[in-house]
């Protein structure tokens, strides 16, 4: 699925990375441990999180993820979004349950890193 | 080339800068990206590692055409039990390292898994200092 999508599905905000909302992601990976975040070896991953803070973005930069949902309506400071765009991350918010979230998503094709 | 760079403890906001900084650098050198995810992983795992549990430290990098090393000196307090700092799920992290994301346990088992070779000089009331290397043979992008 693309971006669009994600955002179409999760009824999501858009906060920055608006033109690559084409892009294509086909793995999710929902946590709010970045640990567990750094061992995945894969790159095509939504991160979906409810951890709100410059962590979640780094940890993205690091990962080589492209794109985060933030669920539980957790709004990222202009800190993260400054850092997102530096790096190019998507950064998406919803008001859903990251349980939600995650259950749509998959349900509409988004397959688990394992 | 020979980068160094000194990380506070602490500083939550920053954690993170100086892997990022090397990540651009190791980019520029057309480094296969697997293997700087690789790399970079393990970097981040000990700077964050820095700032939650240390009193500030330095990282240093040299990145030669077949070999990265890097070294990660802090000035204590140093981990009294390695072997039970390595086993996955142990940590001694605070409330507020666990609010950034991180004091899951997984920290130093994430480096060794990423490291070719790992070497930790620690002890109670030492300075930590972790040297770790990758090779570059077969992964170098030349394109």
């Amino acid at each position: 699925m693309t971006l669009k999508d994600v955002v179409d599905i999760v009824q999501g905000t858009v906060l920055c990375g608006q033109q690559s909302l084409d892009r294509e992601v086909h793995l999710g990976f929902a946590s709010d441990l970045m640990s567990d975040v750094l061992t995945l070896l894969e790159d095509d991953i939504l991160l979906i999180t409810g951890l709100s803070n410059n962590q979640a973005v780094r940890t993205a930069e690091m990962s080589d993820i492209m794109q985060i949902l933030f669920v539980r309506n957790k709004r990222p400071t202009q800190g993260m979004i400054d850092l997102a765009k530096e790096h190019g991350i998507t950064i998406i918010t919803t008001g859903y349950s990251m349980f939600r979230a995650s259950g749509l998503l998959f349900s509409h094709g988004l397959k688990p890193v394992y | 080339m020979q980068v160094s760079y000194e990380v506070k403890a602490g500083d939550f906001s920053r954690a993170g800068h100086v892997s990022s900084t090397v990540k651009g650098l190791m980019k520029q050198l057309a480094i296969s990206p697997v293997l700087i995810k690789r790399i970079i992983v393990a970097l981040y795992e000990a700077e964050v590692n820095v700032v939650a549990h240390s009193y500030g430290g330095t990282i240093a990098c040299t990145i030669e055409p077949d070999t990265v090393a890097i070294e990660v000196r802090d000035t204590g307090p140093g981990i009294p039990d390695l072997e039970l700092a390595m086993t996955e799920g142990y940590s001694t992290a605070t409330p507020e390292v666990r609010e950034m994301g991180f004091g899951a346990g997984m920290g130093l088992s994430n480096i060794r898994k990423n490291a070719d070779t790992l070497h930790i000089d620690t002890g109670a009331d030492q300075p930590t200092v972790i040297t770790m290397q990758f090779s570059l043979l077969h992964e170098v992008n030349h394109a």
